[in-house]
């Protein structure tokens, strides 16, 4: 019998600033793991993680990652995914408060 | 110290050359990922879980106020406003953007200052006792050494391409401040049959997943030999390292397989090969070196100031833990905590890094060290100015009295930054600085010094703690194991693992009942948990840690 497939978004990393991102349905990039498309098919994932890893000049490091179905969109499962969700947890810095990369915004 | 001469000013400008036109390459789509990262990593540039990682050299832990001025200027131009302070003495901006990083390399090289080889398989930005040159116990400084391997090291065409990447930690003093029996090389200045000083050479120590304490390729290598041998080493190592597997590539794989006496006798033909073509340049070279790092002119002034400080409480405390001795009896070494309870270990802030750059201007001889234990130290201050440097760190936040105490932690990223990691590293060690300054048991429990590394590659150097914990994943959730009786100095040894890993939220109270359980067996309060430790052994700690156990056991 064949393993249960657990459901993925395809994350990377931005080319330019390196901010975390997932990919949607419609092919965007968002900062945001509820905007992600939650891909519940094998097959499927593989090609998205295809059609995320030709963009090569605009993301890195793409990959898949276990996600389950949330009130509000795909949640992650995994604490490394979620802490990616957030950034650091000593300061207020990174997505958690909606910050980019970069200079400490004023 | 060390000031960059014409060639290092022009070859460090045109790698930043090169690398800003790489970057460009990079963003306009004419190089590949592939092409790029091998390019990004030999300019110290990672891509980590948030963001693009900088790691910029500090040769030695040795700064200039206005390279720490600089510093303090990159974190506020190009990052977040702080940086963070590594066990390797070198400095991490972790939020940096990829068009930015030209334009920090260019301010780094404005004040002698790089990121080169502080990634990839090569000889890595070359360690050294933080106390250097000023150290009570020193045969003498080891940094003009230290700057030989680095000039020697930088872009050496055979050892651009190692295996893995090599490690060399030096010390001019008997206690190992440098950890060096945990590097590739380790370099230990000791004396020779006539009095004269030489090196003892320590091959295959290192952490990580295979920990590994160094072990003596040569008792006495005479001064004139560093370069010759440390080549030989290397060469020997480039040749039969393996490249097979990441995971065994290290030296100390190589020393393990190979053995110790097979791998001093190819470093000994190897060396006997290529001392004949040192013709004496690099003695010449040293000597110029020598010269950039003679000692300042120390003052001559009564210390009554800080005799009579001594009688508050606070400044006595900290004097207590934060000084070291030093050569010159009216002076002290003053070791700036960056562990203040509750705060992040190793990071300082722009203003915190410019109020220390002042300090070392006004009172410190213009000298500044980052400590492996990511600490920052003036190493040369006269005791009559103690109490203003004393009362300027407490406005800043950096007065903390901690050093070699429970708060005094080493902490590695952790997965909170490094995209290797594979559990945190950072909230644990506030969580247990702050519980232990609510305990207010710290001073009580004397020297203890706690290390924590967030993945099996212990940049923490958890198995040299006297309590070493490991975070790993272990089914999806944090788990941390504990490892007790670790010592990075001189008598360093690698730490025993006290059983099964705890929870996240487990881990602070862990510790809580291992120290309770050293107050409660310690013969008296001048035995430290270390020396209780190797005289109770593992079987009271145990038990302190699964209390559980123990009643099955009587069950």
């Amino acid at each position: 019998m064949s393993r249960k497939f657990t459901p993925k978004v395809v994350t990377a990393n931005d080319l330019l600033i390196g901010d975390v991102v997932y990919l949607t349905a419609d092919n965007r990039w968002t900062r945001e793991h509820h905007e992600a498309e939650l891909i519940e098919d094998e097959a499927h994932a593989q090609l998205r993680l295809l059609d995320g890893a030709a963009q090569k000049n605009v993301v890195v490091g793409v990959y898949l990652a276990d996600a389950i179905a949330g009130p509000d969109g795909p949640e992650p499962i995994h604490f490394r995914e979620v802490f990616r969700t957030r950034g650091p947890s000593n300061y207020a810095m990174g997505k958690q408060v909606g910050e980019l990369p970069g200079p400490r915004q004023h | 110290m060390y000031s960059y001469n014409e060639f290092d000013e022009a070859f460090v400008r045109e790698r930043v050359a090169q690398f800003s036109q790489q970057v460009a390459r990079r963003i306009d789509g004419s190089l590949t990922e592939d092409e790029f990262k091998p390019l990004r990593l030999m300019n110290g540039l990672y891509l980590q879980l948030h963001a693009y990682m900088l790691r910029v050299a500090i040769p030695y832990g040795t700064l200039n106020p206005n390279q720490m001025r600089q510093l303090a200027h990159i974190a506020e131009t190009w990052d977040k406003g702080y940086g963070h302070f590594t066990t390797r003495q070198n400095i991490q901006f972790n939020w940096p953007l990829l068009k930015d990083v030209p334009a920090m390399l260019s301010a780094l090289a404005d004040v002698g200052m790089h990121a080169i080889q502080t990634s990839g398989n090569c000889v890595r930005n070359v360690t050294s006792d933080h106390f250097a040159g000023a150290a009570a116990d020193e045969i003498e400084d080891p940094r003009p050494y230290a700057e030989l391997l680095r000039q020697w090291s930088t872009d050496h065409p055979e050892f651009s391409f190692l295996p893995r990447k090599f490690k060399i930690a030096i010390t001019g003093a008997p206690n190992d401040r440098a950890v060096t029996k945990a590097h590739d090389i380790g370099l230990r200045m000791v004396r020779g049959p006539k009095g004269q000083p030489g090196f003892e050479v320590l091959v295959g120590g290192g952490l990580g997943r295979t920990p590994m304490i160094g072990q003596v390729v040569r008792e006495f290598l005479p001064i004139e030999d560093l370069l010759p041998y440390t080549e030989a080493i290397l060469s020997v190592y480039n040749l039969l390292g393996r490249r097979d597997n990441k995971y065994k590539a290290r030296i100390k794989i190589t020393v393990h397989e190979t053995g110790l006496d097979e791998i001093r006798r190819l470093v000994e033909e190897r060396f006997a090969e290529i001392r004949p073509t040192f013709h004496g340049h690099d003695q010449d070279l040293l000597e110029d070196i020598r010269a950039a790092f003679a000692p300042p002119a120390f003052r001559n002034a009564p210390t009554d100031a800080h005799d009579a400080a001594l009688a508050d409480p606070v400044y006595r405390a900290w004097a207590d833990t934060n000084l070291a001795a030093h050569r010159n009896a009216q002076y002290a070494i003053v070791t700036i905590s960056l562990k203040k309870h509750g705060e992040t270990p190793g990071d300082a802030t722009a203003d915190q890094m410019r109020l220390m750059a002042d300090l070392a201007e006004r009172y410190g001889h213009g000298e500044l060290r980052i400590s492996h234990e990511q600490n920052v130290i003036l190493p040369h201050v006269h005791k009559a100015d103690l109490p203003a440097v004393h009362a300027a760190l407490r406005g800043a936040g950096l007065g903390t009295a901690n050093i070699g105490l429970i708060s005094d932690m080493i902490a590695c990223p952790g997965m909170d930054y490094c995209a290797l990691a594979t559990a945190r590293s950072i909230p644990v060690a506030q969580d247990i600085a702050t519980r232990f300054d609510e305990l207010k048991l710290e001073h009580d429990v004397g020297p203890l010094k706690i290390k924590i590394s967030g993945c099996i590659n212990a940049c923490g150097h958890h198995h040299v703690g006297h309590i070493g914990i490991l975070g790993l994943d272990r089914a999806g959730v944090e788990n941390y194991q504990i490892t007790l009786g670790g010592d990075g100095t001189e008598t360093a040894v690698i730490g025993e693992r006290a059983g099964p890993g705890f929870a996240y939220d487990e881990i602070v109270p862990a510790i809580e009942r291992l120290v309770q359980a050293y107050l409660k067996n310690r013969e008296a309060p001048e035995e430290t948990f270390l020396e209780a430790y190797r005289r109770l052994g593992l079987g009271p700690f145990k038990a302190a840690l699964y209390p559980a156990e123990g009643k099955q056991d009587a069950a």
